[in-house]
C-alpha cells in the first residue's frame, strides 16, 4: 500500500471506480453496435429490394396491373382520356392537390398527373395511413356512391384516393400515395426503383 | 449457518439446510408468510396469472418442437401441428387460449389493484414491476401473433410496425431496423420468434420474480387496505390479522384454479376460436403481402388501445399523435401511485367520486374494446346537417368521447381523489 498504515485512499478508490465504470460502459456500448446492426436489412434483403422491370405496353387503356417491388405491390395504371379528365375537376376535395408533400413523388412526377407519361400512373399500392393495400375502384359511381370519380379505396380505415393516388380530404391517410422512383428504358419498358435523369 | 429458528439440523433436510436455505425459504415465503385473512374473490388472479405463465412456457416448449420459424413453412407447420402431431391441436389450443386468458386474469388483477389501492405507499415498486410485466406481456403476445403467419398475423404486424414510421425523424429507419427488411418478411418472422420464445419469456420470468420479492417485502394489501403489520401478537410477532399463506391460501387458490380450469377446458374443447375473438378467421388464410384483408382488427385484448389509436385524428398530416396517445394509454398506469392523493387505499373507504370515476374508466375500457373489434363505419355516419360532425363516423365520435374519459380518469385523479369524501378506515381488517 502506498500509505502503509491501513488507511484507505478514498480519492484513489473513487477515481478507479469511475474510470473502470466508464471504460466498461464504453466497451459494452461498442459491443452492442454489432448486435444492433445485425438486425438491419441483410445484404440478401437489400439485393431482393433491387429495381424491377415492367412492360407498360401490356396494360391496355383503362386497365391496371400489379407488379412487386421490395415486396410491395406497385400499380401500373394506364389512364384513359376520361380518367385523365376526372383529375382536373375536384381539386378542392383533395388534401394535397398541389403535391406540397414532396416526399411522395420524385421531382419528375411533380406534375398534374403525377407521372412521366401523362397516361401511365406508377404508384405504390400501400396506403399512407398504416400500410394496408387499397383496392382499385376505377369505375365511376358503383358501390362507392354517386359522386365517386374512380380511384382507390382502402378497406382498413376508409381512406380514398383519386386516379393520381392523391388522397381525398377526410381520409385517415395523411398524404398522397407514393410514386416510386422509375424510368423508361424505351417507349414501353420501365424500371421501377431507379431514378430518371433530370431533364436539363 | 444453521439458524436454530428456521433450519433443521438432522436428516436429509438438515443436510441440505446446512448448504442451502431450503427450510428458511419455505418458511419465509409459504408457511410463515402471513397474508391478511380477509382476501376475497379478487385475490385469485395473481396466483392464476403465475399458473398461466408457467402453462404458456410449457406448452410453448412443446410447440417449438414442431413449429418452423420460416416464412415459407410457418403456416404449414402450424397446420401440421393441428392435424398430424399427436395431440398437437390440444397443445396449440392450450397456448392460444392461454394467451387470451392471460390477459383476462391480468386485467382482473390490475382492476383489483385499482379498487383496493394496492399501488399506494409502500407498494409503488410492486405496482411498477406489475405494469412492466403487463407491458412486456403485450409485446410477447404481439410477437407471438405473427408466428402462425396468417393474413391477420401478417397485416397486424405490418400495421403495428408501421406505427414506428410515424415517429418524427427516426421513424422509417427504426421500422426498417425492427423488420430487418423493407417489409414484414422472413427476417421479421425469424426475429419475432427469437423475441417470443426466449428474450421476452426470460425478461418476464425475471420481472415476475422481482414482483414477488417486492410483494413479500411489503406484504399483501387487502380489501380493507389496512396494514396488518400494525397489530402484531406481542409474543410471537405474528400479525393478528395474518394467516400463513400455506396451507390457507394455497388451498383457497386451488379452488380458484379448479374453477379457472373448468372455464379454460370448456373454451379449449368447445370454442377454441371463441367466435373469431381468440383466433381470428382471417388467420386461417396464409399471409399474402399483396392482398390486405378487408377488415384488420387486433386480438380482443389490444382493442381498447387500438380504438384510441384510431380515435385521435391526424394532426399536421402526421399520425404520430394517435400513436403517442395509444402508447400513453398504457404507460400512464406507471404514474397511478403518484396520481392518487387519497388518504385511504381501499374503495370501501373512498367516496362516491372515486367510485364514479373508476366505473367510468371500466366502462370506457369496454366500449373502446368493443369499438376496436369493428370497422369504424359500423354505426354509419352523422347526417351532413349536423354541425361540426357532419358526415363523420358515429363510432369514431363515440370512441373519441370514451378516449377522453379514459385519460381523464388518470389526469383528474390528483384532484378528485383529494376532494373525495373518505370514510374512516378501521384499525383491523373486517370480515363479512
Amino acid at each position: 500500500m502506498a500509505n502503509g498504515n491501513n488507511k484507505v485512499d478514498l480519492k484513489r478508490r473513487k477515481f478507479l471506480l469511475a474510470a473502470t465504470s466508464v471504460t466498461g460502459a464504453i466497451g459494452a456500448s461498442a459491443l452492442a453496435l454489432p448486435f444492433a446492426s445485425s438486425m438491419l436489412p441483410s445484404e440478401k434483403a437489400k439485393a431482393a429490394g433491387a429495381a424491377v422491370e415492367f412492360d407498360v405496353g401490356s396494360v391496355g387503356p383503362g386497365e391496371i396491373k400489379t407488379t412487386e417491388w421490395r415486396g410491395q405491390p406497385v400499380w401500373i395504371l394506364n389512364r384513359s382520356k376520361d380518367m385523365l379528365k376526372s383529375l382536373d375537376v375536384k381539386n378542392n376535395n383533395l388534401s394535397d392537390p398541389n403535391l406540397k408533400v414532396v416526399s411522395q413523388q420524385p421531382t419528375y412526377c411533380q406534375n398534374a398527373t403525377r407521372s412521366i407519361k401523362s397516361n401511365v400512373l406508377v404508384v405504390v399500392g400501400i396506403c399512407t395511413h398504416l400500410g394496408c393495400s387499397p383496392s382499385p375502384k376505377l369505375e365511376k359511381k358503383g358501390d362507392m356512391g354517386n359522386e365517386w370519380e374512380g380511384g382507390f379505396f382502402c378497406p382498413c380505415h376508409g381512406s380514398k384516393f383519386d386516379l393520381a393516388g392523391r388522397v381525398y380530404k377526410g381520409s385517415p391517410a395523411p398524404t398522397n400515395l407514393v410514386v416510386p422512383p422509375h424510368k423508361y428504358l424505351d417507349d414501353n419498358i420501365i424500371i421501377i426503383g431507379e431514378d430518371q435523369e433530370e431533364k436539363a | 449457518m444453521a439458524n436454530s429458528k428456521n433450519n433443521e439440523s438432522t436428516g436429509l433436510i438438515g443436510w441440505i439446510d446446512e448448504r442451502f436455505p431450503l427450510s428458511s425459504f419455505i418458511k419465509n415465503h409459504l408457511t410463515e408468510y402471513y397474508a391478511p385473512k380477509n382476501f376475497n374473490f379478487w385475490y385469485f388472479f395473481g396466483a392464476l396469472a403465475l399458473f398461466v405463465f408457467v402453462m404458456q412456457i410449457l406448452t410453448g416448449i412443446f410447440l417449438t418442437m414442431h413449429y418452423k420459424p420460416d416464412a415459407a413453412e410457418a403456416f404449414a407447420s402450424v397446420e401440421y401441428i393441428m392435424r398430424d402431431v399427436s395431440f398437437g391441436w390440444l397443445i396449440r389450443y392450450m397456448h392460444s387460449t392461454g394467451a387470451s386468458l392471460f390477459f383476462v386474469v391480468i386485467y382482473l388483477h390490475m382492476f383489483r389493484g385499482l379498487m383496493y389501492g394496492s399501488y399506494k405507499k409502500p407498494r409503488e415498486l410492486l405496482w411498477l414491476f406489475g405494469v412492466l410485466i403487463f407491458l412486456l406481456l403485450m409485446a410477447e403476445a404481439f410477437f407471438g401473433y405473427l408466428l402462425p403467419w396468417g393474413q391477420m398475423s401478417y397485416w397486424g404486424a405490418q400495421v403495428i410496425v408501421n406505427l414506428f414510421t410515424t415517429i418524427p425523424f427516426i421513424g422509417p429507419d427504426l421500422a426498417e431496423w425492427v423488420r430487418g427488411d423493407y417489409l414484414v418478411s422472413d427476417a421479421t418472422l425469424n426475429r419475432f420468434f427469437a423475441f417470443h420464445v426466449i428474450a421476452l419469456p426470460l425478461a418476464l420470468a425475471g420481472l415476475i420474480f422481482g414482483h414477488l420479492i417486492a410483494l413479500h417485502e411489503v406484504g399483501s394489501n387487502n380489501p380493507d387496505g389496512v396494514e396488518i403489520k400494525a397489530f402484531k401478537d406481542k409474543k410471537t410477532g405474528i400479525p393478528l390479522d395474518g394467516i400463513p399463506f400455506h396451507p390457507y391460501y394455497t388451498v383457497k387458490d386451488l379452488i380458484g384454479l379448479s374453477v379457472f380450469l373448468i372455464v379454460f377446458a370448456s373454451i379449449i374443447f368447445f370454442a377454441p376460436e371463441m367466435g373469431g375473438y381468440f383466433l381470428e378467421h382471417n388467420n386461417f388464410v396464409p399471409a399474402n403481402p399483396l392482398v390486405t384483408p378487408d377488415h384488420i382488427a387486433p386480438v380482443w385484448y389490444f382493442t381498447p388501445y387500438y380504438s384510441i389509436l384510431r380515435a385521435v385524428p391526424p394532426i399536421l398530416n402526421s399520425q404520430f399523435p394517435g400513436v403517442a396517445a395509444m402508447g400513453l394509454s398504457v404507460l400512464i398506469f406507471f404514474f397511478v401511485p403518484w396520481l392518487d392523493k387519497s388518504p385511504v387505499r381501499s374503495i370501501r373507504y373512498k367516496g362516491l367520486l372515486y367510485k364514479k370515476w373508476l366505473t367510468a374508466f371500466v366502462l370506457s375500457f369496454f366500449v373502446l374494446g368493443y369499438l376496436g373489434t369493428v370497422p369504424s363505419n359500423i354505426w354509419g355516419q352523422f347526417s351532413s346537417a349536423v354541425p361540426l360532425l357532419g358526415n363523420g363516423d358515429i363510432a369514431t365520435f363515440v370512441a373519441r368521447i370514451f378516449t377522453i374519459i379514459y385519460f381523464l380518469f388518470f389526469i383528474l385523479m390528483p384532484f378528485y381523489s383529494k376532494k373525495d369524501k373518505t370514510k374512516t378506515v378501521p384499525n383491523r381488517v373486517t370480515m363479512p
